[in-house]
């Protein structure tokens, strides 16, 4: 179905199943109890969760394909965040033009950049996209300020013309993003019992466009075009010896993982229409290293799971503070209590950062194929328990790959 | 005339900036063949050695003194730090006064322990795994070691002055004929020149003048055949690590003054400085350093105000794009080394 194997179908249903359940899925305990504040399933963060997973998944395609690892790749979702915000500041507020322009334009801007960063590899790549996206990130600061409005964002008012849509609402306000009248940040709430469960148009409409990038990258992943890219990451001269150039692959792959970021970049814009130039900066494309590898570079779903992994402790992590630990450890002895929650202190609430760090060195030093691949160690553990008889020594087939 | 001797020197300081960033971070690409992502947080860990350091020496306890009184006529409670009851009124509060320079002394140990340790701890492990991985677990180290730093130092930037004597400008501009105040320098910028200076020197003449540099030196041609010979390479490039860590925190101890030190300022310098090691040439330590001083000197030319007229903007985008043109034209950087990292 679908043109997909048995196994790609089944992954394929699973990410589709939690995309759409994710309102469910992630709020799994009752509104109002001690745990609720692990509930991730408010529109806000589940927007993030896939829009990060779409530009995780496009930076994929790009360094665990053909293992070229880009340090610029944020500017692309910079760009098509101002792309967006620029088509519902003139056309209107509706998300397709925006959506569809900031593909275009992170496109034609990963042609340009592609094309001369591609012509070296290694490290040299790396500090080439390095130093494009800097430049990027500097001029939308610095000069660029009529287009990005410098430091303060670019921000949609009431002065826009906007075309084909209204410059302010009946009632004197800022239009807001929809599409074709369906509100983004419009929303329902269903509340079973303890629960309560809101599904929101925005989160489904990026859903949506996530299930769309996945599809595209099992595709790509399983396509002649997929398996030559891998050939350039297992040995790019020896693929030059037999007369292929790579440089035609490699670009085309380039300017794909941009248009993905593009499209994250778009999305952000229409769930929230501002755009700033700290999307740009590299520490934005720094992250985007992070989740993939944490999920598992060269994965199908290792990305997506590290984007929601990073996105999840950023923001439910961070929201522990003193108080709430005190209120865990409460039945313990005073003194201990103290010293525990001071022990867990700096790791949590403003330090998660520390926490992500230690736990991404643990990942590069101990698991080097990410989340994914320690998924899969524990699967053959359980299943050598099982069937002892097994023999070891063959490895058994890469479910995620 | 006198605006471009002016911009010359502003450059130099930023480029000796640069320039002990990326000597740091090229001996430890030559002699052991790692990227190390954790090299900017090395530079900002020595910049707060020199807070530590100052804190430590302004250490206080309350004194009641009843010379003083406040208005119900009890005696004032004064902070007066240790130093000075240890060692008299003015010698302790030159000491106080003199922190930064003084942290040179207490960085050189620290910095030494922290590389090796990082070394020896984590570095070691990584020799055989490629690139990418040695990019990834330092960038992982940076960030737990910014963050630890943030935990203790909190986020925002902390001013730590230099010695009185050196807070003055210097009109450079009359030694050379021209009128008053048309070449001003402020002395602490000068001092951190003749610092990196110095320290750029010394790294030199300890690996062409010493036999454990000429070890190093043939070790970094080839590692393999020096180790057949039965001399434990290994500990000498670990040696030369913790080195390597010692001048980039030395970098950021005389740094302090000139910014004051915040827990993300490595991260700031550490993209500028692998610019400059790419356009040097990797494993060159003369290419690092002409490149650092280079791309400073470019960097405050370009920030005239004459040419960011004819081109807006320059000055933001000086240092990439001159990288981006290196890297295209010459693909081993400046001085770079036949068959090091070419492709």
């Amino acid at each position: 179905m679908f043109g997909l194997g048995k196994k790609d179908l089944s992954l394929f249903l699973i990410v589709v199943g939690l995309a759409l359940f994710a309102p469910f899925l992630l709020n799994p305990f009752p509104t109002g109890s001690s745990l609720a504040q692990f509930n991730a399933g408010y529109p806000d963060l589940m927007q993030r969760f896939v829009i990060f997973g779409i530009f995780a998944i496009g930076f994929n395609l790009l360094f665990g394909l053909t293992g070229y690892l880009s340090f610029g790749h944020a500017a692309f979702l910079g760009m098509g965040s101002y792309a967006a915000v620029w088509m519902f500041k003139l056309l209107s507020m509706n998300v397709i033009p925006a959506i569809l322009l900031s593909m275009v334009v992170a496109g034609l801007f990963a042609v340009v950049i592609g094309y001369v960063s591609l012509r070296r590899s290694g490290i040299y790549f790396s500090i080439l996209t390095l130093a494009f996206a800097q430049m990027s990130y500097n001029l939308a600061y610095s000069v660029l300020t009529p287009i990005t409005n410098g430091e303060t964002g670019l921000q949609i008012t009431l002065n826009d013309p906007r075309i084909f849509g209204v410059s302010a609402t009946a009632d004197g306000g800022i239009p807001v993003t929809n599409l074709f009248g369906l509100e983004m940040r419009s929303a329902t709430t269903l509340d079973i019992a303890g629960w309560s469960f809101s599904f929101s148009a925005g989160y489904y409409l990026c859903a949506i466009m996530m299930i769309l990038a996945f599809y595209l990258a099992i595709r790509i992943f399983r396509s002649p075009f997929g398996l030559m890219l891998r050939a350039i990451k297992s040995n790019q001269h020896r693929l030059n010896y037999t007369g292929l150039n790579a440089r035609p692959y490699t670009l085309a792959v380039f300017v794909i993982s941009g248009m993905y970021a593009g499209l994250a970049g778009g999305l952000l814009a229409s769930m929230d229409p501002l755009a700033g130039p700290e999307r740009m900066q590299w520490t934005a494309s720094g992250e985007v290293v992070l989740m993939t590898i944490l999920g598992g570079a060269g994965t199908l779903i290792g990305p997506v799971l590290g984007a929601g992994f990073i996105k999840y402790f950023e923001n439910i992590f961070s929201k522990i503070n003193d108080g709430v630990l005190h209120s865990w450890f409460a039945f313990l002895p005073d003194g201990i209590e103290n010293l525990v929650v001071g022990l867990i202190h700096p790791f949590v609430g403003k330090g998660w950062h520390l926490t992500l760090g230690l736990m991404f060195m643990l990942v590069v030093i101990f698991l080097p194929g990410g989340l994914v691949e320690g998924g899969q160690r524990i699967g053959r553990l359980m299943r050598r328990r099982k069937k002892p008889a097994q023999d070891p020594r063959k490895p058994s087939p890469n479910p995620a790959e | 005339m006198d605006a471009i001797i002016l911009q010359i020197l502003n450059g130099l300081d930023k480029g000796s900036a640069y320039a002990l960033i990326a000597l740091g971070l090229t001996l430890i690409f030559g002699t052991l063949g790692v990227v190390n992502f954790a090299h900017g947080a090395l530079f900002m860990i020595g910049a707060f050695c020199a807070v530590t350091l100052s804190r430590l020496l302004t250490l206080s306890h309350q004194v009641l003194d009843e010379s003083r009184k406040d208005f119900l006529g009890n005696p004032l409670k004064v902070d007066v730090p240790y130093v000075t009851e240890w060692f008299g009124e003015t010698t302790g509060a030159a000491i106080i006064d003199w922190a930064v320079p003084l942290a040179i002394l207490f960085s050189i140990p620290v910095m030494i322990l922290i590389g090796v340790i990082m070394e020896r701890g984590l570095i070691k492990h990584f020799y055989k795994r490629p690139h990418a991985d040695q990019i990834l677990v330092t960038f992982g180290l940076a960030i737990v070691l910014q963050e630890i730093i943030k935990y203790f130092y909190g986020a925002n930037p902390i001013p730590t002055p230099a010695p009185e004597v050196f807070r003055g400008s210097f009109d450079f501009g009359v030694l050379l004929g021209f009128d008053p105040n048309a070449v001003i320098y402020p002395y602490w910028r000068l001092v951190y020149f003749g610092f990196a200076a110095l320290i750029i020197g010394g790294v030199f003449a300890f690996l062409q003048f010493t036999t454990f540099g000429m070890v190093v030196r043939a070790g970094m041609a080839d590692r393999e055949t020096v180790g057949l010979l039965g001399i434990n390479i290994d500990k000498r490039f670990t040696i030369m690590f913790g080195l390597a860590a010692a001048v980039a925190g030395l970098a950021g101890v005389m740094y302090a003054p000139i910014n004051s030190p915040n827990y993300h300022m490595g991260m700031d310098f550490l993209v500028l400085s692998f610019v400059v090691v790419v356009v040097g040439g990797m494993g060159s330590l003369p290419g690092a350093v002409l490149a650092g001083f280079l791309l400073g000197i470019l960097e405050s030319f370009a920030s005239m105000n004459q040419i960011k007229a004819i081109l807006p903007g320059i000055d933001q985008i000086i240092i990439y794009l001159v990288a981006i043109i290196i890297l295209l034209t010459r693909p081993r950087g400046l001085m770079g080394r036949k068959g090091v990292m070419e492709d």
